[in-house]
């Protein structure tokens, strides 16, 4: 039986070998719904990596308490309490910007990236491993999250952070910033990953077998 | 041992985590609240108060100009109706150039869209007969369909049309003057922010001329 990942494999793992959005096909609603521009996708990026953080110490914290048939209570709870915490911080620090993510941000609560590693981890480990597997699990979102975003909103509008990078005779594929751009920006980028994962584990597979 | 058997299988003392971290997460919840929910006021207002320009004047509107200094002075009041029986408040804001003349009002209304609540600033000429913009505070309407309420091109279909008959949204071309393009695929969006237009319109336009006629007599 392998050992379980120490702290800082578990920051490692989170960031591209088990990313949450490429690999586990984790929490894709809020990475389709708010990709449309880079500074959407940090901020939700941002929100996710407090509340993954903080839901993860607290719940490594009580992890001797809980009862089995009671755990996703006390997990839901947990997350519950601080994706308000996060809702009304941005309310009151970052006013357009919780505008344009509407509904999104109180979606955090079912986002299955924080449930997961909550019972996954957090339920299990201690608070330095929760704490570095939240912190590496949410770059990893941020990777994910960035790299679709970064393509949507510089094809769809021509811009990046809101300022103009390409010249004004691109015509802006105003679909990359409605829906469809999303399902077909991420299609092509999972696809992209897969390929290249699986080229890495056939070279991987032939410089063993020719040991 | 039956009674402590008995105790422990008893929900309440299962479930003491979930009741004692509901207590403390209530407790902190209310407390974040207490203390940012006047953070979040003061930035609804400042809101309002950077649209109110664009709402009062009629030309074209642009995106909203952040930089732009208030030309106006803006004070809030409430209009009060009574409608069968109910209790109607509308919050309206009165702007006055630097010379105190009314230069036009600022008024909220809410009502039900298609799918929640839609909260909506109209902004009316002083005498409360000529609509000079629109903006969409709140909404959650279908993404793609009915948010397209919340757009510059959409919303400037307002910017002029007379306050005595009542707006209504067309689906395919308007052609009268109280009329309005609906956005295809989102009539009831669109017929929402008419009646929610046309209710607040009926219930404050007295009241506003009233409050027009009073500044006049005040500075003569």
């Amino acid at each position: 039986m392998t050992a379980e990942p120490t702290a800082p494999e578990r920051f490692i793992r989170g960031i591209l070998p088990e990313n949450p959005t490429y690999r586990q096909l984790l929490g894709l609603c809020p990475t389709l719904a708010v990709t449309n521009n880079m500074k959407s996708a940090l901020t939700m990026a941002g929100a996710v990596l407090f509340v993954l953080f903080c839901a993860n110490v607290m719940v490594s914290l009580i992890r001797n308490l809980l009862k089995p048939h009671l755990r996703i209570v006390a997990f839901t709870l947990v997350i519950a309490a601080f994706v308000t915490i996060v809702d009304r911080l941005l309310a009151a620090y970052m006013y357009t910007m919780s505008k344009n993510l509407g509904p999104y941000i109180p979606l955090i609560i079912v986002n299955c990236i924080i449930i997961g590693r909550c019972e996954i981890c957090a339920s299990k480990e201690s608070v330095l491993k929760a704490a570095s597997d939240a912190i590496g699990q949410s770059i990893g979102f941020g990777i994910g999250l960035s790299s679709i975003a970064f393509f949507r909103e510089i094809i769809g509008t021509g811009m990046v952070f809101g300022t103009r990078v390409l010249p004004q005779i691109w015509p802006d594929w105003v679909i990359m910033i409605l829906p469809p751009g999303a399902f077909f920006t991420f299609g092509l980028l999972l696809g992209s990953v897969n390929y290249m994962v699986n080229r890495k584990n056939t070279s991987i597979k032939n410089r063993d077998s020719m040991k | 041992m039956e009674m402590t058997d008995r105790l422990n299988k008893n929900f309440l003392v299962q479930g003491w985590l979930v009741i004692l971290l509901c207590l403390v997460f209530g407790g902190s919840l209310t407390a974040v609240q207490l203390t940012l929910s006047p953070v979040i006021e003061a930035n609804k207002k400042n809101e309002i108060l950077q649209i109110i320009p664009g709402l009062i004047s009629e030309e074209n509107s642009t995106a909203i100009n952040k930089e732009a200094t208030l030309p106006f002075t803006v004070s809030p009041f409430y209009v009060n109706s009574e409608k069968q029986g109910r209790h109607l408040s509308y919050a309206v804001f009165e702007a006055k150039d630097k010379d105190g003349n009314i230069s036009g009002w600022a008024a909220r209304a809410s009502g039900q869209g298609y799918a929640d609540k839609i909260e909506l600033l109209l902004g009316l000429n002083p005498e409360a007969e000529k609509i000079t913009g629109l903006f969409i505070l709140e909404q959650k309407e279908t993404p793609g369909l009915g948010n397209k309420i919340s757009e510059i091109k959409w919303r400037d279909q307002f910017k002029g049309k007379k306050t005595d008959k009542a707006i209504s949204a067309i689906k395919g071309k308007a052609v009268n003057a109280n009329e309005i393009d609906a956005i295809t695929g989102a009539t009831i969006s669109s017929k929402s922010v008419c009646r929610i237009i046309n209710q607040m319109v009926g219930d404050i336009r007295p009241p506003l001329k009233m409050k027009l006629e009073e500044s006049v007599h005040e500075k003569k």
